[in-house]
């Protein structure tokens, strides 16, 4: 059996948590990338395309990521993919991210003013040009602080991953405490890392919040 | 590809799935009464006299917001025994989820108590009622009409991520799905079912709130 002192235990959670980090970074890139062509369907004027969308974010926000995790990690297979932890992980947390960034910017898209639309219009844009020039940037800005309080949240959704075997900060704490027996210090720790990757987002969204209001 | 869906299992499993159903529906209302509770106690002591309390709730506040909740289990289930604290995996699970719902309801709860106007307590005073009776007959209902909806939606979300609790083995829906795929190996079928009576929980959830928000509250409700 190894010995682990307290730094070796800290020190391998603490490398441990560049894959939760690296993992939150392509889930939120990925998600805002889907979450845009959700938020374009969403804001369309087909009404099957609003519908699609509206569907979609009502799916991922109304059951449980764990069950998401495991549908991508068991029906990936199915449809021939290889399938590894990594993939199903960042794969599921996309989809995830998505369905929330879009039902934010939606929110942001909804409290333009009617007018911003018509200036558009008026200015001979169409409807791309509208949303790429117009609506959209007003809309992520007036939306900054929801987006970074949910990546606070996504981040903290990194730990499910452990449970479909991906090999982030909490599991590596799993297999640490399996050899230690000490989960008291291990999952403290864990608990310590975790805020200390949030607790700063958390007062950045605040602090822009606090900024949106004062305008 | 060779692979065909399946839900021949299903009829033999449809007990074990409503068992699991039972067992998520009683966690969540454990912890939606305790965690209002602690709630309306944690916002009063935030806005209390005494600098200790408020910052005292002030600093549990953040650390569970900024911490995962299967981390908190985590370390209520498998770390306090170390301390010789315990818990049986549904205590911890109670537990585990009531503390963390309540970090956010807190703050719910206390943005509903500003929201009343300070005339009212004013009021309540001027009739003679003591202030136990103003905070509870005239601030409280008027607090928690206001923010029924993002209670509501607090404990949809506490719901949903209750299905992490099936990894300290509390046999509630997720878990049973857990058993169940590892009975037939069908897991993709077992979870897509599973996930669909969460999206129907869920859903029912909300009906059950805003009808019942009318009802007693008289909120109108999204």
């Amino acid at each position: 059996m190894i010995e682990f002192t307290f730094w070796d235990i800290l020190r391998n959670l603490i490398f441990a948590s560049r894959w939760t980090v690296l993992l939150s970074a392509v889930a939120f890139a990925g998600g805002a990338a889907v979450g845009l062509a959700i938020l374009a369907a969403r804001i369309s004027e087909r009404r099957s395309l609003r519908r699609f969308g509206s569907g979609y974010i009502a799916l991922f926000q109304g059951t449980p990521l764990l069950m998401q995790l495991f549908l991508m990690f068991f029906g990936l297979p199915m449809l021939g993919f290889r399938i590894e932890p990594w993939t199903a992980a960042a794969l599921g947390l996309t989809f995830y991210a998505s369905a929330y960034l879009a039902e934010i910017w939606r929110g942001g898209v909804e409290a333009l003013p009617r007018g911003q639309w018509d200036a558009g219009a008026s200015l001979g844009l169409h409807r791309l040009q509208e949303l790429r020039l117009v609506i959209l940037p007003q809309a992520f800005a007036i939306t900054r602080p929801a987006a970074v309080g949910f990546l606070v949240q996504l981040i903290k959704s990194t730990a499910l991953t452990s449970i479909i075997g991906f090999e982030e900060l909490l599991r590596t704490a799993n297999a640490i405490n399996n050899a230690t027996f000490e989960p008291f210090t291990v999952y403290g720790l864990v608990a310590v890392i975790f805020f200390l990757l949030c607790y700063p987002l958390t007062q950045y969204s605040r602090m822009l919040e606090r900024k949106t209001a004062a305008h | 590809m060779g692979y065909g869906l399946s839900f021949g299992w299903l009829k033999d499993a449809a007990g074990a799935i409503a068992h699991g159903a039972a067992m998520t529906v009683f966690l969540i209302a454990c912890t939606t009464v305790l965690g209002i509770l602690i709630s309306i106690l944690f916002a009063a002591a935030r806005r209390s006299r005494y600098g200790v309390l408020r910052k005292a709730v002030a600093v549990y506040v953040e650390v569970i917001r900024n911490t995962p909740f299967l981390v908190q289990l985590f370390f209520i289930f498998f770390g306090l025994p170390s301390l010789g604290i315990r818990l049986d995996p549904i205590v911890a699970a109670i537990l585990a989820m009531t503390l963390n719902m309540a970090a956010y309801t807190t703050e719910i709860v206390g943005a509903g108590l500003d929201a009343v106007p300070k005339g009212q307590s004013e009021a309540a005073f001027a009739l003679g009622l003591k202030p136990r009776q103003v905070f509870v007959k005239i601030i409280l209902p008027q607090a928690l009409k206001v923010i029924f909806p993002a209670l509501t939606s607090q404990v949809i979300i506490m719901m949903l991520e209750s299905a992490v609790v099936s990894q300290i083995a509390v046999r509630e829906l997720a878990h049973e799905a857990d058993l169940l795929q590892a009975r037939t190996f069908r897991s993709f079928e077992t979870y897509f079912v599973v996930t669909l009576i969460y999206l129907g929980l869920s859903m029912a959830v909300r009906r059950l709130f805003v009808a019942g928000g009318r009802r007693v509250l008289g909120a109108g409700v999204s």
